[in-house]
This record gives structure tokens, sequence and C-alpha cells, in this order.
């Protein structure tokens, strides 16, 4: 099997501060794969390395076959980037940049027309194409550099904080998008982002980066499974009772009150629930509230670094999060 | 192939920017202008007699090497504009090489001054500068010489510098004494051999020197032979096109 991008021990110190340290990394052809770390963390540097932006200090990395530091512009025809920050040229419309784009990666010119009102379509952008870039929102503007990214076919197309700083619907258009272009281009995305919701809704696996590190890495799904399931919250007017009738039935892995309240660790909340119900209604124990909660991926990211991410979720999520842990 | 077609649409996008800037434009005519017309008028009544020329034939060469550094230098600006606002980013990671960015950049420029200096130039033919075809045809190329290393000082300051606070304080102090201190204004050859030192060092100096000798003819006595003159020129261009490539080449 050939990975799509392979790294050994890649690694990139600036001075004595060690940016990446020896990341090993396969992503193989087709997925969806996310770097996802606070910032400062790496991901940036580890995609500037991929992109050939940045020399290694030490290590190798392969992007679709090519060596980053033997083969830089093998590499940079195989790719596609968007940056974190914005990268078109404000003084052009939107036709002009992509076909700036297109001349300079050498897309055949007979090829270049038909190339760039597809990606226009792609990102519903075509009745804005020859307005100026300074017309457009700050959405409209990832939604074309996305666009620009895909003009060469890349292999690879890298995703650089893709939606920061954007409002929830730009949000989901540009969702939608990637998800769009995996299932109709022969291409392979990294994404790197701090959203939790956007590594769980978009990546098939996801790397969590720690210092430089990758501190985990799995699918989504099962790195929330590793904290050990979902949480059931009741709050019962004989909480006492409740809880060591639990105990016996033998519903919940692990059963503590807190803040009178049962907290119950459980495998699939969902199908246990109505037993929950039930067995409080034969022993007569008056329910109050009930509150159901998924393992998140920002109590997964907590769990591996210690940490919450920086944004206001992780901080919401944080103190449920600190009680699973215990 | 590609790497010339990279050249081609860098030059382009200069082309379409240079265009698009409307007010730049107007303002780099103006400014010809009023140095022309009202410096050239009011001290050419007062001292220009001592030079021993029509004042406004000696200065219409020295306007015409302003035109084309501060153009070349406010232009390199866009160097750093484009640091700033990331769109380097999109060029650098292209795969073409930096030479052909360096080159891209350094025709987009060039031509950009070249246009504002030929304003220039009909501007001379209105306010009465005699000029003839013979004149122009060799003034033209002169002008592409000249304009080569005056645009590579631009980028090479913007290619070093990172933010355009800086810029300001460059505009200060490089335009500023290299136009004053190239002759443009004045003969260097009455000048105390102290101060003379600083103008052999100028550049400038000598762009002015060789355009005034093709647009004053045989009137005007240069610093030294023409040909000499046309060879520091291209030694210079060549040396500023070296560093500026080696620059680009490290950039990030």
């Amino acid at each position: 099997m050939t990975y799509i991008i392979e790294t050994k021990d890649l690694t990139k110190k600036f001075g004595s501060l060690t940016a990446v340290d020896s990341l090993n990394l396969k992503v193989e052809k087709g997925e969806i794969f996310g770097l996802l770390g606070p910032n400062g963390a790496g991901k940036s540097t580890t995609l500037s390395m991929l992109c050939t932006i940045l020399r290694p200090t030490s290590g190798t990395a392969f992007v679709n076959g090519f060596d980053v530091a033997k083969n830089p512009s093998q590499v940079r025809k195989s790719i596609g980037i968007v940056f974190q920050d914005p990268s078109i040229d404000d003084k052009l419309t939107g036709r002009e940049n992509l076909e700036m784009h297109a001349d300079l990666y050498g897309v055949p010119k007979d090829q270049v027309k038909e190339r760039i009102d597809n990606v226009l379509k792609l990102v519903e952008l075509e009745d804005r194409a020859n307005d100026y870039m300074n017309t457009y929102s700050s959405g409209m503007r990832r939604r074309l550099e996305i666009a620009r990214s895909l003009i060469h076919y890349p292999k690879v197309l890298f995703l650089d904080e893709p939606t920061i700083g954007l409002d929830p619907q730009s949000r989901d258009h540009i969702w939608s998008y990637i998800r769009e272009l995996i299932k109709r281009e022969d291409i392979t995305i990294i994404l790197t982002t701090h959203y939790m919701e956007e590594a769980d809704k978009l990546c098939g696996r996801i790397a969590i980066i720690d210092h430089g590190k990758i501190v985990a890495m799995d699918t989504p799904k099962k790195l929330k499974e590793e904290l050990g399931g979902d949480t059931i919250t009741v709050k019962t007017k004989n909480n006492d009772l409740f809880l060591r009738k639990i105990m016996e039935a033998g519903l919940a892995k692990a059963a503590v009150i807190v803040n009178d309240e049962v907290k119950m660790t459980v495998d699939g909340a969902h199908t246990l629930l109505p037993g929950i119900i039930n067995l409080a209604l034969e022993n007569k124990i008056f329910i109050d509230s009930i509150s159901l909660q998924e393992p998140q991926l920002d109590d997964v990211f907590l769990h591996f670094t210690g940490r919450a991410l920086r944004d206001a979720k992780g901080k919401e999520l944080s103190p449920m999060a600190r009680a699973r842990r215990h | 192939m590609s790497e010339l077609r990279g050249i081609y649409t860098l030059w382009k996008r200069e082309m379409l920017r240079f265009i698009r800037e409307r007010t730049r434009l107007v303002s780099s005519v103006v400014t010809p202008i009023l140095w022309l017309v009202i410096f050239g008028t009011g001290l050419g009544l007062s001292l220009g007699k001592q030079t021993g020329f029509n004042y406004q034939q000696f200065i219409f060469p020295g306007i015409i090497a302003q035109t084309l550094l501060f153009t070349a230098m406010f232009m390199g600006i866009s160097v750093i504009w484009d640091k700033q606002f990331g769109f380097m980013k999109e060029i650098l990671v292209a795969p073409i090489s930096r030479l052909s960015i360096f080159i891209g950049k350094m025709l987009g420029v060039g031509t950009s001054s070249m246009v504002q200096a030929i304003i220039v130039l009909g501007l001379g033919f209105l306010i009465g500068i005699p000029l003839t075809i013979p004149m122009i045809a060799e003034a033209l190329p002169m002008m592409v010489l000249i304009a080569v290393g005056l645009v590579c000082i631009g980028l090479i300051i913007a290619s070093i510098l990172n933010s355009l606070e800086n810029f300001g304080a460059i505009v200060t102090f490089v335009n500023m004494p290299m136009f004053f201190l190239s002759g443009a204004l004045f003969p260097v050859a009455t000048l105390p051999a102290w101060l003379k030192w600083v103008f052999y060092i100028n550049p400038l100096t000598y762009d002015v020197d060789a355009m005034r000798a093709i647009i004053m003819g045989s009137s005007w006595t240069t610093i030294f032979p023409f040909w000499q003159l046309v060879l520091i020129i291209v030694v210079f261009d060549v040396v500023m096109i070296a560093i500026g490539s080696y620059l680009f080449a490290r950039t990030k």
C-alpha cells in the first residue's frame, strides 16, 4: 500500500523551539484527514513543510510520491492550498485571479476557461466572477480560494483553517463543498482546524497534535469511544435509591452522584434510556429531568492534551469533560 | 515554456493593477508638471541663467529620471503589499522558479515606470522642449536601461523589509536624496569637490547625465564620455538584477 502522504520523523526547529517533533503520518488516497490542535501546536508548520514552503530540519516527507525536500516542484504541481490568511489579489476580479493561477500552474490553455467555469460553479460564484475581489464577502473570498486551489487538478488539497472567522452559514457552505469535492474528484484532503465540530463532521480520520507531537490518531468515532461511552444525567427525588437500583441492574458502567444528579457512563445511551426510565417507574422514583450527552471531540481533545481548545465551545464543555475524566 | 507563461501572467497582473490605480496615474502626471512648470519657471527666472541653458530644458531630463525613480520605488511597495496581504504566498507555492517571479515583477514594474516616463516625455513636447524624433528614438532605450536598475532597487528594498511603515522612511531617505543629489536640478561640474563625491556614488547621476546628453545634444558636456555612462548604467543594472534575484530566491 502506498500512501499519498507519508512522513517519517518529520521535524522542524526554529532556534531552540521544536515546532514539529518527529511526526509520523500516513494518509491514504481519498481520505479527509484532519490535523487538530490549539494555536501554536504545530499544525500550520506541518502543513508548510508538506507544501514545500518550509524545509524540514530533519526527517522526510513524501507527497504524492515526491520528496518535499528533494523534489519540491513536483510536489507543488501535485497540491492545492488554501491558506489560513487570504491570498487573493483584491484589485483583480475573481476570474482574473483564477486565470492567473491557471497560468502559474501551467494548465493547458485550451482547458483554462472550462476548468474555471467548473470550479466557479462548484462554489456557486459564477455570477460574481467578473466582480473585483474587494467587493466579495470573506466567505465568498474563501470560496474563491477553494475554487482556485482546484484549477490545476491537485492530487492533495491542503486547507489551513478553511472556515476560520466565517459566519455559521458560510461555514456550512464550505463544509458542503468539501464533502462534494471528495465525492466527485480523485482527491485527498488534509485540513487543519481548531474547531472540533469541523473535524467531527468532515474528517474520516484525525490526528490530535499538541506541542508538535501527535497525541492521538484515529476516526472521530473511535476517539470518542475511547473516552468510555455516553453520559446520562438523571435528576430524581431519591438519587441514592436510584443509584443503587441502577448499579444492581447493571445498566451503567459507572455511576456517581454529582450536584444532586446521578451521572452514569453507559454504552449506547439511546437504547438504554427506556430501560432506565422503566427502572425508575418500577421503583416509584420520580424523575425531574434527564439529559443525555454523547462524547464530543472537545472532550477527546481535553482527554489527550489535558487542555481545552481555545474556543468558546471548548470552555463551555470543559467542566463536564473534567468530571468524566475522573 | 511554463516559466515564460508564469512571467507573463505576473507581468499582466502588474499591468492590470497599474491601469486600475487611476489616482496614482494622475498624481504621477501632476508631479512632473509641478516640477517642470512651476519649479522650472520660477527657478529658471532667478537662478537658471547661471546654468547657461534654458532651465526648463535643463531639468527636463532630470524630471524624466525622477519619474522613473519614483514610480519604480513606489511600485516596489507592491512586493511588501503582496507579503502583507498574503498574495505572495500564492505565487511562492506555485511551481515556478523564484527567478521567474523576480523577472515577472521587474518587467511589470518596469513597464509601468516606462509608461509614466513616456507620458512625461509627451508633456515635455507640450511645454515646448525641443524634442526631435531621433532624440526620442535614443531616449526610449536609454530610459529602459535606466528603469531596470531603479526598479531593482525598489524590489530589493521591498524584499528586505516587511512592513509599509518602513517603506515610507525609505522613500524619504532614498528617493529624495537620490533625486536631489543627482544633478537633476543643477549642474554637478561646478560643485565643490567634497560634494561631488556624493553625486558620483549616486547611480541616478549617470542616468540624468545620459538623458541630458540625449535631449540637450552637443551643448551638454557629460561627466564621462557617453559610452562610459552607458557602460556604468548597464553594469549597475546587471549587479542589481543579480542582487535582486538572489534576495528573491531567499524569500520565505
